[in-house]
């Protein structure tokens, strides 16, 4: 840029009136340049703020005891969040459960059976609208379909409700990962007389497979951090669960809940379980990334 | 899989039990202990935090989805600006609520009471200001919706042919020039798509605009006093909500349904045109 417009000064040497033109012309563009650099760098702003809290406030009350322990009753010390850390798992778990079986097999019907089929292109569409609801209806959808017929709160419901969730992520992600198959290879291996369902799970389904394991892990990773369709399904509990049909703990209603109490202690440990959820899930990303940058 | 759209429609079907109340979008009462249930509150109170959220992450969106496409510093700084909206997408949001009420909220209080003291007559800023408010939850919005309005705008922008940047080049234009006259105009409608993306995000948000607008069901102008959405209605109440309250909170969970399906079809229609013409410039 400065060199174009100090060419043009040259250029433009005995016409002061141009000149002053194009001088304030390269003025906005740095001064554009600049705008545009700061609000970007702002952004960074909140983030070294979340990370920098989350340490210094997280990382004290980071320990063993954090892992084994039963959460403090109100107003008491001590104790850890073993039992959200382990409802966190599970739930995820059950919706895991659920939702990548369906999620894989609907992407294999629509991308491998009838590709163009008004069948297919209805489901595309609803994934897409499903991606784009709240996933507080998640919730309440796995309220009225399990709690309220089961008549209680349950680990089962959270991860319904986290399946609901789930689904269309791993479904899309499927679905672009089997798009990115080569149809040489499906060409090939039809041509060595292979069956549509040989072709699928020896040819097709490998070759996909980090591509659709990375669309799993960010569907985990959403849905470990998701606070809102557990908050009436799984509830929360102060013990360990002895059952998956009872109310579950997880971490982030214990953040949810911890943080909105008067006591000092529970609070600084909503910043630790913070912590705890947000290695998790980054964890989950990288693993994600990974897989898929080994595939490419 | 048919079953898995069917379950859609039970999805919607369940709080068809609407019957009880039939036209409470209207009132303005959630006073559930007298079985008077209306969501209009909270109604506005999506609308309104959800707008002042894409008002301030728009700007914000754009700058940084510019920066990721241009060249103004080297591709390593890019690279990590890249991770840096990732990882804010990557927070669990009751992280941001808890980040919320200790950052946001102490510093939005100080500039309300600014505000009140300063510019106390404009109704959208009357007082008392509060810590829990309007302007908490939009705040902490914005950020949150930022890597989806960068996400979606850096495409735009990116499909921008580049033939047409070298031309706006060659005929002598500067950077930013080229960047308004005819990069941006032709990204346009991607941006827009972004931009409403945004807003059904926004909209659909929970935990942390729950934890912190204050959930009040009293309407009011001004951005410094409590409010409350949809989704916040819902998580706040369902737990321990009995008899009509359920139906009534199945009511405001079909309206909000009912609001980000149509915020969000109408981003994906945006989206697919701009496919189209793009398709066609190239």
């Amino acid at each position: 840029m400065d060199s174009i417009a100090s060419h043009s000064l040259d250029f433009f040497e005995h016409d002061k009136a141009e000149n002053t033109k194009i001088i304030a012309r390269s003025w906005t563009n740095r001064i554009l340049s600049a705008v545009c650099i700061t609000l970007s760098l702002l952004t960074m702003v909140p983030l070294i703020s979340i990370i920098f809290l989350l340490l210094k406030k997280g990382l004290p009350l980071l320990g063993p005891a954090i892992f084994t322990e039963l959460p403090p009753a109100a107003g008491m010390t001590g104790g850890g969040f073993g039992n959200a850390i382990i409802g966190t798992l599970v739930m995820v778990c059950i919706g895991l459960a659920v939702s990548a079986p369906a999620g894989i097999l609907s992407a294999i019907y629509i991308n491998e059976y009838s590709p163009d089929g008004r069948l297919s292109q209805a489901v595309r569409l609803v994934a897409k609208l499903l991606t784009g609801i709240p996933s507080i209806i998640c919730g309440v959808f796995a309220f009225a379909v399990v709690v309220m017929s089961t008549g209680s709160f349950s680990a089962y419901a959270g991860g319904m409700a986290l399946a609901v969730l789930m689904l269309p992520t791993i479904l899309l992600t499927s679905e672009q990962a089997l798009l990115g198959v080569q149809s040489a290879y499906r060409e090939a291996s039809y041509g060595l007389g292979a069956t549509r369902f040989q072709t699928i799970t020896r040819v097709v389904l490998p070759d996909a497979f980090p591509a659709i394991m990375t669309g799993v892990m960010l569907a985990v990773a959403r849905a470990a951090g998701e606070t809102a369709p557990l908050i009436f399904t799984a509830l929360f509990s102060q013990f360990w669960a002895k059952s998956l049909n009872e109310p579950t703990a997880s971490l982030s209603v214990l953040i949810y809940n911890f943080s909105t109490v008067p006591f000092p202690h529970q609070i600084s440990m909503a910043w630790t379980a913070s912590l705890v959820l947000v290695a998790f899930v980054t964890l989950a990303n990288i693993t994600a990334q990974t897989i898929f940058s080994r595939k490419t | 899989m048919l079953g898995w759209i069917i379950f859609e429609i039970v999805e919607s079907a369940w709080p068809a039990i609407r019957k009880f109340g039939f036209d409470l979008i209207t009132t303005s009462a959630w006073v559930p202990n007298r079985e008077r249930f209306g969501v209009l509150p909270f109604i506005v109170g999506t609308v309104a935090s959800s707008l002042l959220a894409i008002l301030l992450a728009f700007p914000l969106g754009l700058a940084i989805a510019i920066f990721l496409s241009e060249n103004f510093l080297s591709p390593a700084f890019r690279q990590t600006m890249r991770f840096v909206v990732e990882m804010l997408a990557a927070i669990p949001s009751v992280v941001y609520g808890l980040w919320g009420i200790f950052v946001i909220i102490p510093i939005v209080k100080t500039f309300g009471d600014w505000a009140v003291s300063s510019l106390g007559g404009f109704p959208l800023l009357a007082g008392p200001a509060y810590g829990n408010s309007l302007l908490t939850a939009s705040v902490v919005l914005a950020i949150m919706i930022l890597p989806t309005i960068t996400a979606i705008s850096r495409n735009a922008l990116a499909t921008v042919p580049k033939t047409l940047r070298e031309g706006a080049y060659a005929l002598g234009a500067t950077r930013w020039e080229a960047i308004f006259s005819v990069i941006i105009p032709t990204a346009a409608p991607g941006i827009v798509a972004a931009t409403i993306l945004g807003l059904g995000r926004a909209m659909g948000e929970t935990m942390a605009v729950a934890m912190l607008i204050g959930n009040s069901s009293r309407l009011s102008w001004s951005i410094l006093s409590p409010s409350g959405t949809l989704a916040g209605l819902l998580a706040n109440q369902f737990g321990e909500a009995q008899g009509l309250q359920v139906n009534s909170l199945m009511y405001a969970a079909l309206i909000l349904i009912g609001i980000t399906l149509v915020v969000n079809l109408l981003g994906e229609a945006v989206l697919r045109y701009t496919k189209k013409q793009t398709a066609g410039i190239r």
